[in-house]
This record gives C-alpha cells, structure tokens and sequence, in this order.
C-alpha cells in the first residue's frame, strides 16, 4: 500500500464574496485579487507540511498544478518537486501531474523531471495530465487537439528518455530537430507513469493499454467501481491481468481530534462553491473540441443552462454518504476508509487532508495523525487485502516491460 | 425576388473529403461561404440571390453536413479546397461573398488567384487583426450567447433560430470545434493577408453592419484600404450577421455590384 499527503494547496486568502459577485473564481476572476504576500506565507506553510507530513511517515507526496483560479496556487508542480527532491529524503514525490498538452517543448519537460528524479536520488513518479479546460485556455493551447498532443508529448517524453540521442522528432504536433538532452532519470527504464483523471473513458483505456496505473480523482465508491472495469476490460485486451497495482484512489479525508472540529473543517472540502474547480463558466472548463464527442450532446444543454451538470454539485451530506468525503477521529475514520479498500481495492492512495481555510495549526494535527494513526491502520488492512502496489509488487513500468503477458501486444502502443 | 426556391443538394468529393452544396438559379456564378456558426440550410438572402444569379452554397469542411478532414490545419487549406471545387464544377468568373468567417476564406481565396474572380464582396469579414479593437472571442461565451452577438436586433436573431434547439446546439458546437481546429491562434486572422492583398484584381464590396459586435469595423476599413479595388459600406441597423438581419438590403447591394460593369 502507498499512501500519500495530497493538498490542492487553495490561495484561501482571496475575498470569496468579491468572486460570487463576478459569478466566476477561475480562469476570467481577476488576479487582481491575489494577494502575493499571503502567498508567499501559503507557499511556505505548504512546504512545511510536506515536510512534516515525511516526518509524521508518509511514503509520497501527491502533487498537482492548475491555472488561473484560487482553488490551486501550484502553477507548477516542477517547482514543489524541485524543492522536495532536495529537502526530504524517503517519501516519494509523485506528480499527478504534469499537463501534457501544454508543454510546447516536451523534451524541456523531459530534462526537467530527469533533474528532480536524478535530485531527490529516484523518488519521482512522473504522473501526466491532460490538464482541465480552463487550463488549455489560460495556456492558449488548442483544447481541440488536446489529446492528440497528450500521446504524442507522451511518445516523445519517454523517447527521451529511453532512447540515445541525438535523434529527430517529426511528430504531427511536436517537431524537434534535435533531442539529445543531457540529463536523463537515475531510474530505468524510466520513472514510474500514473495517470489521474476523473470520467474520461478514453484517458482510462489509454492508461490500461501503456499498464500505467490509473488513480480515481475523488470519484464515488461506485463511480471508481465503473472505472475499474473499463480499465480492466482494456487491460485483458493489452493481455495482462489488472490488479490493486494498477489501481489508485484520491480521497478528501479529514481527521482531527474531535468530531465537531473535523466536521467544520472537513466542510472546507466544498469551500469553492461545492465546484472543486471553482465557479466557471462550462465552456471554460470544457471548451470545444476537449471533451469526448459521445458527451457533446449532453455538454451543450449545460452549457447554456438547459440541464445539470454532468458531474452534478452534490451537497457536503451527500458526499459524505457517497463516501466522497471523509472526516473524524482516526477511530471513526479508519472503518470509513476500510470499506473504500475493501469495495475498490486500490494500492494507491492519496489523502487529501486539508482544503480551504483549515488553519495551519489544524492542518498539521490532520497530517500528524494521518500519518502516525490513519496510514499505518491503512497498510495493515492494506497487508490483510492483499493491496500490493507496483513498487513491492516491482510491476513493469509500461505494458513493453512485461514478462507476463497473455498475448503480445499489438504493434501500436 | 424571392424566385429560386429550388435548391439542388449534392455532395461533391473534394481533397478526400465529401462536401455539402446546395445550388440554385442561373446566370452569373455566385459562390456564398458561410459563417463561423454554420448556416441556416435556407435562408431569404439566398433566396433572392438565386432569383438572379448560379447560387452555390457549401458547407465548410467539418461544418454543418460536410464532412471533417481530420488533415485541416488552417483557413488557406479551405481556400484551396474550394478553388478545388470550382474547378471540379468548371465554373468560371467566380463573385465569391464572404460572410464574416466565409470572408476570411473569400479573401484568402482572391490572393491565391487574383485574376481569377468577377466580384469579391466581403461582409463584416474575419481574417485581418483589426487595428482597433479585437475579434470578438467565442471561446469565452456559450454558443448560444455568441450567436445573438452576432445581431442588432435580438427579434431578428429569433426570427432566424426561434428557440434554439439542441440539434442546433450540437451544430454549433461542431462549428466551434472545427473554428478551434483551424482559426485557434492567432484567433480569426493571417498575419501574412494585408501583404498579399494588394494582389487582389477583382472589384471589391466590403460591407459592414452598423453595430457589427463581432469584428469591429476598423477590420472592414482595413480591408478597403488594402484591396487595390474596393469600396466600403454600411447597412444600418444590421450586427455581424448583415445577410440574416438585413438580407433585402444587402441583397440590393450585392445585386448591383455584381451586375455593374
């Protein structure tokens, strides 16, 4: 079982009201209203909690990025991982992840992580997105051809890795006249690939088909259900068979030490308007050309109004029933967590401790107690259910590293 | 006016992909190329179009009925799929009119042949940086609230759609998607058009309407000042859309410049 500390890392300092007003906290709300020095405070107080979260026994750091709105003040999660890689020792720094599409040079992204890798002596796991809607339009990326440039920027990452250079890249989206860089990861064949995501079909074939592991953003226990079986079908197809290793899960879980506190606190999970995005327009966060076209129907009714959100905006209640979010006393909340082991069966698992306004003072007694009582009970149920992750289980780092498969594979990867 | 009610569809085969045409009345050759948001299948400017000229109306690669060329890079790649086109029918002395998206295509068209076209008219035209102002930017907007930009009168934007259905919703959504698959950047112009259209041989009409929310009229300006030949008008009361909201008028305008020698 690998169990981490995740945050969003949310720029609470910003006047929430002023954003209700403008109807939108993302990508169109003013950074007029970022306040740089309750960054530079929140930046700091983040990087401490890595830092204790590592002393309180985590074994990762689950680190992300967005754009434009206040729910995320990690612009780069390179930067967080840069730091890590040099001030922690043991926990793994595992980005989920890197925006794919963005990059307008994947071989500056290649030499970026082969540098953190390389620095924190092997710990990266290079986790990779396709990013969010609105972070295609704060890049001025074409959403249109998001997923075309998450393969191809994938393809040419791990060539440069893998492959010794100089070579020539002629893509259809990236071209590169030389890829030779001088820095490569220390772990071979390359650092480990996980990819998060939330409902797309497509990204969960895709992970299944490479046999990188797929974690579950915050979905509910049935939601995740339904996921494991695409990727399993996918992953029977590529001819292995799915396991716990293939498998990760992302959950907000609160614990503090009373339930009264927890509750408060863990209502913080919905502080961005119950939207964990923020408030914003759909066309924003799903800009044409971006989301799965057997969606298109459906999208565009929401889109101007007609119908709900696909994702729906559920109440804190009714999260909490789903199973969604999770908070209380170490007591109370290693059953909860339990039941999500035993119903999903994820070897993966990234606490999302503290969102919001949770003062810091808090947000270090969740981690303290995540990390000396929660996560220990989770790898003893881990142990009993058999959750063995892909570092003890030493699965391949991609579907070509396999030893054991059923068939081979197509020639297409 | 009003005569040519009688529409021939077909599809014609062109760069590997199968285009949607519509094509009525006789005489002087008449090319219309549409909007960003696609086109109503009929409308009363065309209508009155037809009863005076050879009417052709296709739908773009990857809008409306065509189908998508997944290839499609930019807006020159249509242009040269619809000198294609002409060719294919063997329709010569071309007028191309050009509405608003369909402008920058007519206009890319006119450089890539400049002796080729009877008449080039160009109505509230995409495709050059306005000097003053921007592009009004659909990425930002629902579909919905983009395409009632494009009129003065929100009366006359019913008149057309009513209530918006969600097929053509989905439309527009496709329409935006292949907008985003060929114009994203720089969004909705050439940087390399106010070089080229000095070239340009054929008379042209640009025209703009009086409260055109979408492209601002300096863009119109800049295009009259660029082509060796145009002249620039207004039509009041009229957004972006001119050939929907103000189709008598516009249709007079285009009339008597076509036929004028």
């Amino acid at each position: 079982m690998h169990v981490m500390y995740f945050t969003e890392q949310p720029m609470s300092a910003y006047p929430a009201q002023i954003g209700l007003d403008f109807g939108a906290t993302a990508l169109m709300f003013s950074n007029k209203y970022f306040d740089p020095v309750a960054g530079s405070r929140l930046y700091n107080e983040y990087l401490e909690h890595y830092i204790y979260a590592e002393e309180m026994g985590v074994e990762g750091f689950m680190l992300n990025e967005h754009h434009n709105a206040p729910f995320c003040m990690q612009a780069k999660c390179n930067i967080f991982a840069s730091i890590l890689a040099a001030v922690t020792k043991k926990a793994k720094i595992v980005l989920l992840g890197n925006p794919l599409p963005l990059a307008e040079n994947p071989v500056r992204l290649a030499e970026e992580l082969a540098m953190i890798d390389m620095i924190s002596k092997g710990r990266l796991v290079s986790g990779f997105v396709r990013g969010g809607g609105q972070e295609q339009l704060a890049a001025g990326v074409n959403p249109a051809y998001n997923r075309e440039r998450f393969e191809e920027a994938h393809d040419l990452v791990v060539a440069a890795w893998t492959r010794q250079g100089p070579f020539r890249w002629e893509g259809t989206h990236y071209q590169h006249r030389v890829v030779n860089p001088w820095a490569v990861p220390l772990q071979k064949p390359y650092p480990r690939v996980w990819i998060p995501g939330v409902l797309s079909k497509e990204t969960i074939i895709w992970a299944a088909k490479q046999r990188y592991p797929y974690i579950a953003l915050n979905t509910s226990i049935e939601a995740t259900k339904n996921i494991w079986k695409i990727y399993d079908a996918a992953a029977l197809e590529a001819g292995y068979e799915a396991g716990p290793e293939n498998r990760g899960y992302l959950q907000q879980v609160h614990v503090s030490d009373s339930e009264e506190k927890a509750e408060k606190n863990a209502r913080q999970f919905l502080w961005m308007q119950g939207e964990f995005t923020g408030l914003a327009h759909p066309v924003w966060s799903a800009p044409s050309g971006y989301f799965s076209p057997e969606h298109r129907r459906q999208f565009v009714e929401f889109a101007v109004g007609r119908a709900e959100s696909p994702r729906g905006r559920p109440t804190f209640e009714k999260q909490v029933a789903d199973g969604r979010v999770i908070y209380g006393t170490p007591k109370t909340v290693i059953p909860k967590l339990r039941r999500v082991l035993e119903e999903t069966r994820p070897s993966i698992y990234g606490l999302w401790g503290n969102d919001g306004s949770v003062s810091n003072e808090d947000a270090r007694t969740c981690i303290r107690l995540l990390g000396q009582e929660v996560m220990p009970a989770m790898r003893e149920i881990g142990k009993e259910l058999g959750l063995k992750d892909p570092f003890e289980t030493d699965a391949p780092v991609h579907l070509r590293y396999s030893s054991d498969l059923k068939h081979m594979p197509q020639a297409a990867e | 006016m009003a005569a040519g009610k009688d529409w021939n569809e077909s599809v014609v085969e062109v760069a590997g992909s199968k285009l949607h045409l519509a094509r009525a009345g006789s005489g002087r050759p008449v090319l219309v190329l549409h909007h960003d948001i696609g086109s109503p299948e009929r409308l009363p400017f065309y209508d009155e179009l037809a009863g005076w000229f050879d009417v052709l109306v296709p739908h773009h690669p990857g809008y409306g009925k065509s189908e998508r060329p997944q290839w499609l890079r930019n807006v020159r790649d249509v242009a040269v799929m619809y000198q294609w086109l002409l060719a294919d029918l063997g329709v010569e002395h071309v007028s191309l009119i050009g509405l608003g998206f369909g402008g920058w295509i007519a206009a890319e068209m006119a450089t890539m042949a400049p002796r080729d076209f009877h008449r080039l008219v160009l109505v509230g035209a995409m495709g050059l940086k306005p000097p003053d102002g921007e592009i009004f930017d659909q990425a930002i907007v629902s579909y919905l609230d983009y395409a009632r930009a494009g009129f003065h009168d929100q009366e006359a934007f019913s008149r057309i759609y009513g209530d918006v259905s969600t097929d053509q919703l989905v439309e527009w959504d496709l329409c935006r998607e292949m907008n985003f698959r060929i114009a994203w950047k720089p969004y909705m112009y050439n940087q390399s058009l106010p070089q080229l259209l000095g070239g340009v041989h054929a008379p042209a009409l640009v025209v703009w309407g009086d409260d055109d929310k979408i492209v601002p009229r300096s863009a119109g300006e800049h295009y009259a000042a660029l082509l060796p030949r145009a002249r620039f008008e207004v039509v009041r009361s009229s957004g972006h859309c001119v050939e929907m909201e103000q189709p008598d008028a516009l249709a007079r305008l285009v009339r008597s410049f076509i036929d004028e020698n």
